[in-house]
């Protein structure tokens, strides 16, 4: 069997396009690239490691069943395990069934964040904006995100009303994406 | 903004997975025929994306990569035998039944017992060998759709448009379209850069003469080359037609406000 080399420059389409022929080889490949990302979210969510390697274990699974499931021309590989990262812990915290299937998550990013050096710098000014962002609308935003909370139970935990949490959401993610742009 | 307002804060939520209850049942009623929102909706995860990838942590242990490869090989074999297994649990059935058969059982009703599972069982080789075939057929099948649907998005690969001798590269592009399945393939090339704070956007222009629907926003890359793969689109609408329009930045979605930069001649 035919392997790709794990090196920075083999594209992460072809080392999909290689899983797709069975090559495991290309399965660690993209493990070793990725596997960071996957396991930060869900150990950040989840707050436990065995839980986050299960949630690691599963999503890289079903990425070797299914490689089709990552469309390359929707978005990149590192945001779209991201997400899926996040909603598989989600999941895992409150025992409940996976919500989506892989396939279904499409994520968009502008620019393409595809290439690390790019990831980095773009992360660099993410974090900047969530420093200066005010406390209540960071806390609103990382309760829905990392503790999957629904605006009503972030409303109840903090006393704010349901209009006041849902705009602090959206302006919060929002404003992620004009530092992006600008 | 071209999205509903009166949705966009719960578009922020459900990008989440924080909307419930009616006000979800409502957005994702909506979602169904409206693809400025679905694209909205992409975007809003891929800010959410961001958020997860500022999570900075220690790596993986080694045992999970260990883990992973291990289940993997372990699949790969047990999918690769799967066959063999198939025949010989088939082959198991007359040893059961034998064994289960009590000891009063007449050598002749034994003879038939025999000849009905015998006959039983070269069924099911032939049914056995029969699915394996198809299997192969459909893999062959299948890596040669993957392989040309790699080689179509490679961005590495090599694109040369060849022209009349003596005449300069036009800008074109070809929709292929599938409206039972809802899939669009749509290549371009030669289209101009773009200018600062502009954008194409691809639209599909419905055999109904109903209005246009938004089937995607690209940049070309640097040889002006460009790829629209499946976007968000509603079920079951017959194209007439496609077009390319230079858009503001963000798109124009609902209905197209900038100049037409290729047509298609069908329509």
């Amino acid at each position: 069997m035919s392997s790709v080399e794990s090196n920075a420059t083999t594209s992460d389409l072809a080392l999909v396009t290689a899983i797709r022929s069975g090559d495991q080889g290309a399965m660690a490949a993209l493990y070793d690239r990725f596997s960071s990302i996957v396991y930060a979210v869900a150990l950040r969510v989840l707050q436990d490691t065995g839980a986050a390697e299960d949630v690691l274990q599963d999503i890289f699974m079903q990425l070797w069943r299914n490689p089709a499931a990552f469309d390359a021309s929707r978005g990149n590989m590192a945001s779209w395990l991201a997400v899926i990262a996040r909603h598989r812990a989600i999941d895992a915290l409150r025992r409940r069934r996976p919500q989506d299937d892989i396939e279904d998550v499409i994520v968009s990013v502008e620019p393409n964040l595809a290439v690390e050096a790019d990831r980095s710098r773009a992360m660099d000014k993410v974090r900047g904006a969530l420093q200066t962002m005010p406390a209540p609308q960071r806390s609103a935003l990382e309760m829905a995100y990392f503790e999957g909370l629904t605006h009503v139970e972030i409303a109840e935990k903090t006393g704010e009303p349901l209009g006041t949490i849902k705009t602090r959401i959206r302006t919060g993610l929002l404003s992620l994406r004009k530092v992006l742009a600008a | 903004m071209s999205l509903h307002e009166e949705f966009a804060d719960d578009l922020a939520l459900y990008a989440l997975g924080s909307l419930d209850g009616a006000e979800r049942q409502t957005l994702e009623k909506h979602l169904k025929g409206c693809a400025s929102c679905r694209r909205e909706l992409e975007l809003l995860r891929g800010d959410g994306s961001l958020l997860a990838l500022t999570t900075a942590g220690p790596k993986p242990p080694a045992r999970a990569r260990q883990r992973l490869m291990s289940a993997i090989a372990e699949e790969s074999k047990v999918s690769s035998r799967l066959p063999v297994a198939g025949a010989a649990s088939i082959s198991e059935r007359p040893r059961l039944s034998w064994w289960l058969v009590p000891g009063l059982i007449t050598l002749a009703a034994l003879a038939v017992v025999c000849v009905s599972l015998w006959r039983q069982n070269s069924t099911l080789h032939e049914d056995v060998a029969l699915l394996r075939t198809q299997i192969a057929d459909q893999g062959n099948k299948l890596e040669q759709a993957n392989e040309v649907a790699a080689t179509l998005l490679d961005p590495e690969a090599t694109r040369i448009e060849l022209v009349a001798v003596g005449n300069k590269p036009q800008p074109r592009g070809k929709a292929i379209y599938q409206r039972r399945n809802r899939n669009l393939i749509f290549l371009a090339s030669n289209l101009p850069q773009l200018p600062a704070e502009k954008i194409y956007e691809l639209w599909l222009f419905p055999a109904n003469g109903g209005a246009p629907i938004a089937a995607g926003l690209f940049k070309p890359d640097a040889r002006g080359s460009a790829t629209v793969v499946n976007p968000p689109l509603p079920e079951g609408v017959e194209a007439k037609n496609f077009v390319v329009t230079l858009e503001p930045e963000s798109g124009s979605h609902e209905s197209p406000r900038g100049t037409p930069v290729i047509v298609g001649v069908g329509g």
